[in-house]
């Protein structure tokens, strides 16, 4: 089930990228914070990978090419405002995607239900932040303007039509740019300049084509247990 | 009872410097009232001793929980299945939260966080010894939940009836928490135990290296330990470090026979007579190495942790900045991070 997948994947792959998080965070509160994001993507990420096979053969046991998430979740975190960069545009997106999923009667509305209001609260965390180091110190804005301007290319995949999703891409993507603009706008960042996708990149995740960190990413995500084929943890 | 507390609230009403009269009158109604078993609340008189082991304990409580969470996180994005990487996560989470209680707990004494975490950093404050050993497998997840935090229960326990009202408060709910992961670091280990060779191989590998590291939870010997008789007056401690200890081996020796793995002591054997485990004796050389800063990775822990902080000072200076330029009257430095704590979802522990 491609769309399962896709969605899948975006979840835990971001999920994992905030777990690598842990103990590293600016403050205590974000340790909490960012724990908790990750939490609530690995929930589901487990139940959207439970309608498409088996969770953890799904997670651990596929290659690079075989995995379907979106190209920006698979980012390295960079500093807090890449990671927060990455959060607003992937949230900002989730969020309005599992609205359009959860009125809907698709096999992900029951998720999608439960799921945009955890999004929500993600959605609404990277706001703040945005807002914080967009108009916070000259370096937070530096560094925020750096991080949006750098992930602007990744967000272009965003809005590739997923099969077996039934959803009003081209309304998304409205809304979805309007949405970051007020917030950026408030922020007072500017909106990135410059082509929403690669060369190449379009909907290229999504194909199992991905970013070099990622393969690196799955290897230490894996590693264990492959090493122990068929063993139960 | 009453009279105590009406004694010792009457200081709140006392304005200026108190006489020695009054000192020793203070002293007086703080005694009645820890002998009473009542509470000491933070607008109360009290000892600057008593005030001062209060915030080295519970500092020292908070930055265990901090530094705590490294050796864990340390296989989050390693984890072996989807379930086991959502439970270590959540526990980590948790871990940063029952630092958040200590600290207020701490700051209720006077002092603030950001004071303590200075003493953390340059090394006036310490964290459990414990947390220096590293986590070399997997199956060390599992024996930390299993005998470390199985340790600071048995040792915690105790201070959810500490004389300290703030702290013992804090302790409630830590507890509960922690009972939580004790019985899921048991379980991962079950689980290895009863699986392949290797993996049951890895289980007793962990535990080999964590029983003893565990037992030196307890601190020094009772005749060693400095502050323990004080503590104990104070109601702050309520049994010694080798009660304790003893506690904790009795309660581990037949779990491990029910995991199927076996306790790395020689010398570990029933006494009739004593109605208590015998152990072997333990190596206090390596535990007062350890605290000196000599073991696996005190430098490792202590600048992932100054690295941590460092490196978001400028992400806390923009937090601050936003909140001068947005909040009217108290300029606070109140950031997301703090909402999304407090209204945060139900606990980790509870959900995972």
């Amino acid at each position: 089930m491609t769309a399962a997948l896709a969605l899948g994947d975006d979840a835990l792959v971001l999920s994992h990228r905030l777990g690598e998080w842990a103990g590293h965070a600016p403050v205590l509160e974000e340790e909490v914070a960012l724990a908790n994001i990750a939490l609530d993507l690995l929930g589901q990420a487990r139940v959207l990978l439970s309608m498409a096979g088996d969770e953890d053969e799904l997670a651990y046991l596929r290659e690079e090419r075989s995995f379907r998430n979106l190209q920006l979740v698979e980012q390295p975190n960079g500093d807090f405002a890449h990671t927060i960069a990455r959060q607003l545009y992937f949230s900002t997106y989730q969020h309005l995607l599992y609205g359009e999923l959860a009125a809907g009667d698709s096999p992900f509305a029951p998720l999608a239900a439960k799921a945009v209001k955890e999004v929500a609260y993600h959605r609404d965390h990277a706001e703040q932040w945005t807002l914080r180091l967009g108009d916070g110190t000259q370096t937070s804005h530096q560094r925020m303007r750096r991080a949006c301007d750098a992930l602007w290319r990744y967000t272009g995949e965003l809005f590739q039509p997923v099969e077996g999703l039934d959803a009003d891409w081209p309304g998304l993507e409205t809304r979805w740019l309007e949405s970051i603009q007020d917030i950026l706008g408030r922020a007072t960042l500017p909106l990135p300049e410059g082509p929403r996708t690669g060369a190449w990149s379009a909907g290229a995740g999504r194909q199992g084509l991905h970013t070099e960190p990622f393969g690196r990413m799955l290897a230490e995500m894996q590693h264990l247990h492959r090493s122990h084929p068929g063993a139960t943890w | 009872m009453a009279t105590a507390a009406a004694q010792r609230t009457a200081r709140t009403e006392a304005d200026g410097a108190p006489d020695t009269a009054d000192t020793a009158a203070f002293q007086h109604a703080f005694d009645a009232a820890v002998a009473a078993d009542e509470r000491i609340e933070p607008r109360d008189w009290m000892p600057d001793a008593y005030r001062a082991t209060l915030v080295r304990q519970i500092a020292q409580h908070a930055h265990s929980e901090i530094i705590g969470m490294q050796p864990e996180a340390n296989w989050i994005t390693r984890a072996p299945s989807l379930r086991r990487k959502a439970i270590l996560t959540a526990k980590v989470q948790d871990e940063a939260g029952h630092g958040l209680y200590l600290y207020s707990a701490a700051e209720t004494l006077g002092t603030s966080r950001d004071e303590l975490l200075d003493k953390l950093h340059s090394g006036r404050q310490k964290y459990s010894s414990i947390f220096n050993y590293p986590t070399l497998t997997w199956a060390d997840v599992g024996a930390i939940g299993w005998l470390v935090d199985g340790a600071a229960i048995t040792n915690q326990v105790p201070l959810c009836r500490c004389s300290y009202g703030p702290y013992a408060r804090a302790m409630v709910r830590i507890c509960k928490e922690e009972s939580f992961h004790q019985r899921q670091g048991y379980e991962l280990l079950l689980a290895l135990s009863k699986g392949t060779p290797e993996q049951h191989a890895m289980a007793q590998d962990a535990v080999d290296r964590w029983w003893w590291p565990s037992l030196m939870m307890f601190g020094p010997p009772d005749d060693e330990s400095q502050h323990s008789a004080q503590s104990m007056e104070w109601k702050i401690k309520r049994h010694s470090n080798d009660e304790l200890r003893q506690r904790f081996v009795d309660i581990c020796v037949p779990q491990a026979e029910s995991l199927g793995l076996t306790l790395p002591d020689a010398d570990l054997r029933w006494n009739e007579e004593r109605g208590h485990y015998d152990f072997g004796p333990i190596d206090w050389t390596e535990f007062w190495e350890v605290l000196k800063g000599n073991g696996p990775c005190n430098e490792q822990r202590i600048t992932q942790r100054r690295r941590a902080h460092d490196e978001g000072a400028w992400v806390r200076e923009a937090a601050a900045a936003y909140a001068a330029k947005h909040t009217r009257g108290t300029g606070g430095t109140t950031g997301p991070g703090e909402t999304a704590h407090e209204t945060g979802h139900e606990t980790e522990a509870e959900r995972a």
